[in-house]
This record gives structure tokens, C-alpha cells and sequence, in this order.
């Protein structure tokens, strides 16, 4: 990780509550601070010009959804994104899928979820409650799109559509 | 071969295909029709007049439920079918692929079908005699989960009893740490199974919660290759396989599985393959007093109660001289940078050469203002401020 991604990550709040949805009690609780955490790195990307996603998610917060964007060459390239809380959250992680990918590229499995780099897990598996879905974009989604869209740009399996130009 | 699949297209038709089939509805699946006879298990029972298992006949009478079953756990069932169990149910939420196809059961007719779908219809075919239930579903997800939690309890051969055991045949640590705290709260003995993405490397390991260390006791372990780490190259690839490797993992798990359930033999409570070396490390974990799943705690307390009222049981092996008590090993709290990812595979000196922690746990402080502080703001007002960025 470059100092800069350091800078980025260490910026992005730290959750407290350690619940996943099965507690009824405790994860109201931890849904807010998940909120607080994500709108706060959104912000920090809007400020720095480099916001990259945008996410919400059922009332309940067990469901996400949302686009997330990369710049290729000056240009922008989107793709819808979506994810589940699994039961044994926080202590692993949520995996993040890009459907509209899948079958397109090995660094995949089933559904479209990606592949994550060796670091991520056992990172994520040290900051148990720490970490929460604004960490879970910064080191897991932001470097896969960054190693694997030019890659599938060049290879020719993703082509830039205009109207993506939102 | 072609009313198989017109079976399976129907099947199919429903989204949710929990297909329950006793062995008279499953007839229909059988291309030619099977002359049953006991010479089926003839081999099988030579093992009691040997004197090798003393009650096989009681296999009869278990039911074991199977999550995952792709390379390994469709293997798995193959074997447990044939060895004549009364009750499997399966779990998976994957269709066969054309990528599945260097592995042993599953073949290109199958492609497409659910693979609960599959391996019902082959399961059958082969031993009738198997109750087989399947549900095509992601045990992770909090709407089937408890499910699946229902189904623990309840599904075994009689209605309204628990399984007998849980075979993890999973390819990802969030459904492993899902079938943890399942049988944790349901009290369930259940075996961990694993391949690594290397594909020469494996193991297996037993839970018996309360007793040996459940999968969250401690961060996961993992079976070296055997050769230099750094020479496997992961570019452009997320994971290789191979039937071979896979094929052992399951006849050790279902092995062990047999040795538990029916009572003979020494059961290994954690066993490691390494291809490159055919190495085969040993070891038994206890668990940890400190653990983060709150039932593996409420069955630690159970189990030394019940420890205390009864006499040491000569059939269980003893726990060897070199166990490991991981009081030091609580899932931790600590902000610790990507840039030391060396110090994860660290030998752990308390374990069996060619085993290692994923990683490892350091409890250093926090520095409270780094943490999110919650103001007065609702769920909602949140939501709507997320939507509006």
C-alpha cells in the first residue's frame, strides 16, 4: 500500500459496535456508525476529486447496491455493484460483486465477486470490529478496479459506452 | 439419460427447489430400473464380521447434513451414499459449470443444473435406499440462515431430531465461520474441510464444540505448500484445482466422519495434506476460553461440567503432549498496516511444522478520536444524507 492509500485509509473512521444483522438489539447501532464511516469517506473522495462510488442499501442494511465508476484514459467506465451483510459479520468481510463482470475475467468467482488480494482477508480479519464497508471499498473494491479494469480495457472484454457518460 | 434431465427441467422451473424425496418418490430418477439386494452392502458389513466396526448396521440410522458441494463435498456424498447412510441433506447456491469439470462426480450433462439438483439425481440413482434432501440456497444470508439453523435441529432421519453431523465442504471462510456458529448453537459435531487455491495442498478438522477449538477460537490455519510462497505466482488467476487433491480431502474427511459417528479407530482432530511433500501433519486444538462466538464459550462451560461428572472416556483418543491452548490468541482489535504482511506467515512455534496462522492477532491500543462517533442524527436522516451525496 502507497503512503497515499495509507493517508486514505487512516482518514476513514473506525467502527465501534461489533453486530451483524442477526443482533437485533446491537445492529441498528452499528448500521449508523457504518453510515457515519461511509458518508465521511465519500466526502473525503468528493474533496480530494476523486469520488469513485456511490452506495445505499435496504432499510434494514442488510442489502447493498449501488454504481461505482473508474477513469480509463481519460474515460469513464461504471459498473453496478451489489453486496450482502453475511450473518457472521463483521468478523468477515462483505463480498462485493460486480455481476455485469462475471465470466469476463478469472480474478472473479461465482455471481461476480471479486477476487481480493491475499492482504485483504487476513487485514480485515486483524481489525475485527474496526472495520466496516467504507474500509471494505477503499481495500478491497478501489485496488481490484484499479489492477483489473485497464486489464480488461486492453484485453478488449470491457468497451467504453457513451451513455455511461452520466 | 434424457428423462434425467426432463426431470431436472422441472425441477429447475422452481426458483426455491427444496426437494425432499424418501426412497420409493425416487424411482422416477432411475434410468434402469436397480435390482436392490443386499449384496450392496455385503463388502460393508464384511467390516463388522472382521471386527473392524462392531455396529456398521447403525449407519442405517445417521443423517449428515453436507454444505458445499462442489470438489469435494459431491465426493463426499458419493461416499456416504454408498456406504449406505440414511439421510444426507445437501446445501450449495452454485450451478455446474464447464470449469468444474476437472473434478471427479459432476459431469457436462449436468451443466447448467443447480448442483443440488445434480447430485440429487446421481446420488439417487446409485443407492435408493438414502434419503436425500437438497436445498439451493447461500446459508450466509441472514433470510436462510435461519434455515438453515432450523434445519440442524430438526431434519435428522426422525423427524424433530437433530443431524448427527455437519460435513463443511465450502470454498470461503464466510461460510465456514456461518456452519461455525451454527453448530456451536446447535451443539453439533462437525467436520472442516479444506483445498487450498493452490491446489496442492488440504485438511481437515474436527469441532466438537466445547471441546476441541471451534473456527473462531483462533485466526484460521493453513497448510503450507511445502515449497517457497513466494514462487506461486497469482496473476491474473483467483484459484487452481485439481481431482486429485480433492479426491484425498474427501475420502479423509468422510473417513474421519465414518470413524466418529460409527466409534472405531483414532479420529485425527485436525489433519493436513501437502502434495508436493506428501506430508501429512497431526495435531489437536482446544479451544479458546477466550473465544468471540458466545456459544462456543456456553458449550466450553457445558463440557467441563460435564467433564467433571463423569469418568475419562477410554474410546477418545487423549489429547496429544504437543496441544495447543491459544489463551493468548483473541480476535483482535489492532489498526496493523498492509505493509507487513510477512510477519502473518510467521512460523508459529506452538504448531506442527507446515502450519500456520492466516495471520496473527496483536492487541495494541486505539486512538479513540481515529473511531466514528455517533450524534443524534436517525437511521433514516443518515440513509437519506448517504443518498443525497
Amino acid at each position: 500500500m502507497g503512503d497515499e492509500s495509507k493517508k486514505t485509509l487512516s482518514k476513514i473512521p473506525l467502527l465501534k459496535t461489533k453486530a451483524g444483522p442477526r443482533d437485533k438489539e446491537l445492529w441498528p447501532q452499528r448500521l449508523k456508525e457504518e453510515y457515519i464511516s461511509l458518508i465521511q469517506y465519500v466526502q473525503n473522495n468528493k474533496k480530494t476529486d476523486n469520488d469513485w462510488f456511490k452506495l445505499e442499501s435496504n432499510k434494514e442494511g442488510t442489502r447493498w447496491f449501488g454504481k461505482c465508476w473508474f477513469i480509463h484514459n481519460l474515460l469513464k467506465y461504471e459498473f453496478d455493484i451489489e453486496f450482502d451483510i453475511p450473518v457472521t459479520f463483521p468478523v468477515t468481510a462483505p463480498e462485493i460483486a460486480i455481476p455485469e463482470l462475471d465470466g469476463k475475467t478469472a480474478k472473479m468467482y461465482r455471481g461476480g465477486k471479486i477476487c481480493l488480494s491475499d492482504h485483504f482477508k487476513p487485514l480485515w480479519g486483524k481489525n475485527v470490529p474496526k472495520f466496516g464497508i467504507a474500509h471494505a471499498m477503499a481495500l478491497g473494491l478501489g485496488p481490484w478496479l484499479a489492477v483489473e479494469v485497464p486489464d480488461l480495457i486492453e484485453k478488449g472484454v470491457i468497451k467504453y459506452k457513451e451513455k455511461e457518460q452520466s | 439419460m434424457s428423462s434425467i434431465l426432463n426431470v431436472a427441467e422441472e425441477e429447475t422451473s422452481s426458483n426455491d427447489s427444496n426437494t425432499e424425496s424418501s426412497s420409493n418418490d425416487n424411482v422416477s430418477y432411475i434410468p434402469h430400473k436397480l435390482v436392490h439386494s443386499d449384496q450392496c452392502y455385503s463388502r460393508l458389513m464384511a467390516l463388522k464380521r472382521m471386527g473392524i466396526v462392531n455396529n456398521y448396521e447403525k449407519i442405517r440410522k445417521l443423517c449428515i447434513t453436507i454444505v458445499g458441494i462442489g470438489g469435494v463435498g459431491s465426493v463426499a456424498a458419493e461416499m456416504l451414499v454408498r456406504c449406505g447412510i440414511g439421510k444426507i441433506i445437501l446445501f450449495d447456491y452454485d450451478q455446474v459449470e464447464w470449469s468444474n469439470m476437472n473434478r471427479l462426480f459432476y459431469q457436462p450433462r449436468h451443466i447448467g443444473l443447480s448442483k443440488v439438483e445434480a447430485a440429487g439425481l446421481t446420488l439417487s440413482s446409485i443407492n435408493p435406499d438414502v434419503i436425500i434432501e437438497t436445498h439451493h440456497m447461500d446459508i450466509t444470508k441472514v433470510e436462510t440462515y435461519e434455515f438453515f439453523l432450523d434445519s440442524l435441529e430438526t431434519s435428522g432421519l426422525t423427524f424433530g431430531h437433530p443431524v448427527d453431523m455437519v460435513l463443511s465442504c465450502v470454498d470461503n471462510f464466510e461460510a465456514r465461520m456461518a456452519i461455525n456458529s451454527a453448530c456451536n448453537e446447535k451443539n453439533i459435531t462437525w467436520f472442516e474441510s479444506g483445498v487450498a487455491e493452490n491446489a496442492v495442498s488440504g485438511h481437515i478438522q474436527m469441532i466438537v464444540p466445547g471441546k476441541t477449538a471451534c473456527f473462531a477460537c483462533a485466526p484460521p490455519l493453513m497448510v503450507s505448500a511445502g515449497i517457497d510462497e513466494k514462487s506461486i505466482k497469482k496473476e491474473g488467476v483467483c484459484a487452481a484445482s485439481l481431482p486429485t487433491t480433492m479426491g484425498i480431502i474427501s475420502g479423509f474427511l468422510v473417513q474421519n466422519a465414518l470413524k466418529k459417528l460409527l466409534q472405531f479407530g483414532k479420529v485425527s482432530d485436525y489433519l493436513g495434506y501437502m502434495a508436493l511433500t506428501d506430508f501429512f501433519p497431526t495435531m489437536t486444538l482446544k479451544p479458546n476460553p477466550f473465544c468471540q462466538d458466545n456459544y462456543c464459550k456456553i458449550r466450553q462451560d457445558e463440557y467441563k461440567l460435564n467433564e467433571k461428572q463423569q469418568p475419562p472416556d477410554n474410546c477418545e483418543p487423549a489429547p496429544s503432549e504437543d496441544s495447543v491452548v491459544h489463551d493468548d490468541n483473541t480476535w483482535g482489535i489492532t489498526l496493523v498496516s498492509e505493509s507487513e504482511p510477512e510477519k502473518s506467515h510467521e512460523q508459529d512455534l506452538s504448531l506442527p511444522t507446515g502450519i500456520n496462522r492466516e495471520f496473527t492477532v496483536d492487541s495494541l491500543p486505539c486512538n479513540e478520536d481515529e473511531e466514528v462517533s455517533v450524534g443524534e442524527e436517525t437511521l433514516e436522516d443518515l440513509q437519506c444524507k448517504m443518498k443525497a451525496l
